[in-house]
């Protein structure tokens, strides 16, 4: 046996053993929350979203959103600078056949109801702009796995993703002229649990999900659209 | 004794997903099974994460959700590994960029092979015999042979830097 292999074992040996020494230390099921149930408190009245967790994410954290946001723009750009242009007489992979194309036409208008009402009830439901993102993202990638002759229009993913971008920061920055305070959640909370309720909290997270939406699936399309090996 | 329960088995399987990953990350050498291991060891992390935020009988912490008055488990640890599963994804998504293009500049993913045709690739740019080989000493080396790969990617079209 390698050296680098028994120094690897005992290293795993010991995160384990330091993961099961904090464990044991951690008051597991009843947690001490002081942060965390303040915001159970509070959040609810000061920001009339049922979804507690979009309420936090948008509303008190909405800065730290914008520097996820800029994270994910940081990687998809990389990521196509890394990849670079195909060449026009690249192969490409062969189409998935009846049954895969069959089935991505099949869940392409579902997966779009699905990610849309996801995004848009981020506040009062499990989810929001992120998930909701991801799940459009793949609406348009699972065609495209399907039939790899298929393209997005790039040029489109690129403007929708950055007029999501700017609205965003213009909420923030309305937010900044009107209150004071960048990224306040503004417009009257209307009663928690209706569509139109919280405030701006609602439209940062339809700005989050268009914009993670068109960013995922440009980002996706660019992996699928690598030339195939030639041999 | 700690109890066999729903959370103490999560909780194993957190920390186990863990150690795998970290494990794999270290002991592979295929750049893409590292590439798995992290995504692993990064979703046991997430779910660790979560976990902390478990509380005893509470529900999502959602308003209106269950019965009122229902204790509901701490959002901010879920708020947090939202944003850590985002990176992530960053994170994933560049890295096969990567390795995209290094599989299509020396053919492989293995770490061993890539260090060979590197050092080759460097050795055969410099004018020196490669590392470890067992030619005459330097001053006296003719010039390395030219590596079979180097000579099948000669003889293909030139597309790297032609183009």
């Amino acid at each position: 046996m390698p050296m680098r292999d028994i120094a690897s074992l005992v290293f795993s040996a010991g995160l384990l053993f330091l993961l099961l020494v904090i464990g044991a230390e951690l008051a597991l099921g009843h947690p001490d929350m002081r942060v965390g149930a303040e915001y159970l408190r509070v959040a609810g009245p000061e920001l009339g979203a049922a979804n507690i967790v979009t309420a936090i994410l948008a509303g008190y954290r909405g800065f730290d959103t914008l520097g996820e946001l800029s994270i994910l723009f940081a990687a998809a750009t990389a990521a196509s600078l890394v990849l670079g242009h195909r060449r026009a007489d690249a192969r490409r992979d062969p189409p998935g056949g009846l049954v895969l194309s069959a089935g991505a036409d099949l869940l392409f208008p579902l997966l779009l109801v699905v990610g849309i009402f996801i995004v848009v009830h981020g506040h009062l439901t499990p989810g929001g702009g992120f998930q909701g993102g991801v799940i459009l993202a793949a609406a348009f990638f699972v065609a495209l796995l399907a039939n790899p002759a298929r393209t997005l229009n790039h040029a489109l993913l690129g403007w929708i993703e950055g007029l999501a971008g700017a609205a965003f920061i213009l909420i923030g920055l309305w937010a900044l002229v009107e209150d004071g305070h960048f990224l306040t959640p503004l417009l009257p909370l209307g009663t928690m649990g209706e569509l139109v309720s919280a405030g701006t909290l609602p439209l940062l997270s339809v700005a989050i999900g268009l914009k993670v939406g068109a960013e995922l699936a440009g980002l996706l399309a660019h992996l699928a659209d690598t030339e195939a090996p030639d041999r | 004794m700690i109890p066999l329960s729903l959370e103490t088995v999560s909780y194993a399987g957190a920390i186990g997903l863990v150690v795998i990953g970290g494990l794999g990350l270290v002991i592979c050498n295929h750049l893409f099974r590292m590439l798995l291991a992290l995504a692993m060891a990064e979703s046991g992390a997430n779910l660790l994460l979560v976990l902390t935020g478990f509380r005893d009988g509470a529900i999502a912490p959602i308003i209106g959700y269950g019965p009122a008055g229902a204790p509901l488990v701490d959002p901010l640890p879920q708020v947090l590994v939202l944003t850590a599963i985002v990176i992530g994804v960053g994170v994933q998504a560049l890295a096969v960029a990567v390795l995209v293009r290094v599989y299509r500049s020396y053919g492989t993913l293995d770490m061993r092979e890539l260090r060979r045709r590197m050092e080759g690739e460097i050795a055969a740019a410099a004018g020196i015999a490669a590392p470890g080989s067992a030619q005459a000493p330097l001053g006296q080396r003719p010039l390395p042979p030219v590596p079979d790969y180097e000579l099948v990617r000669r003889s293909a079209p030139v597309r790297e830097r032609g183009a």
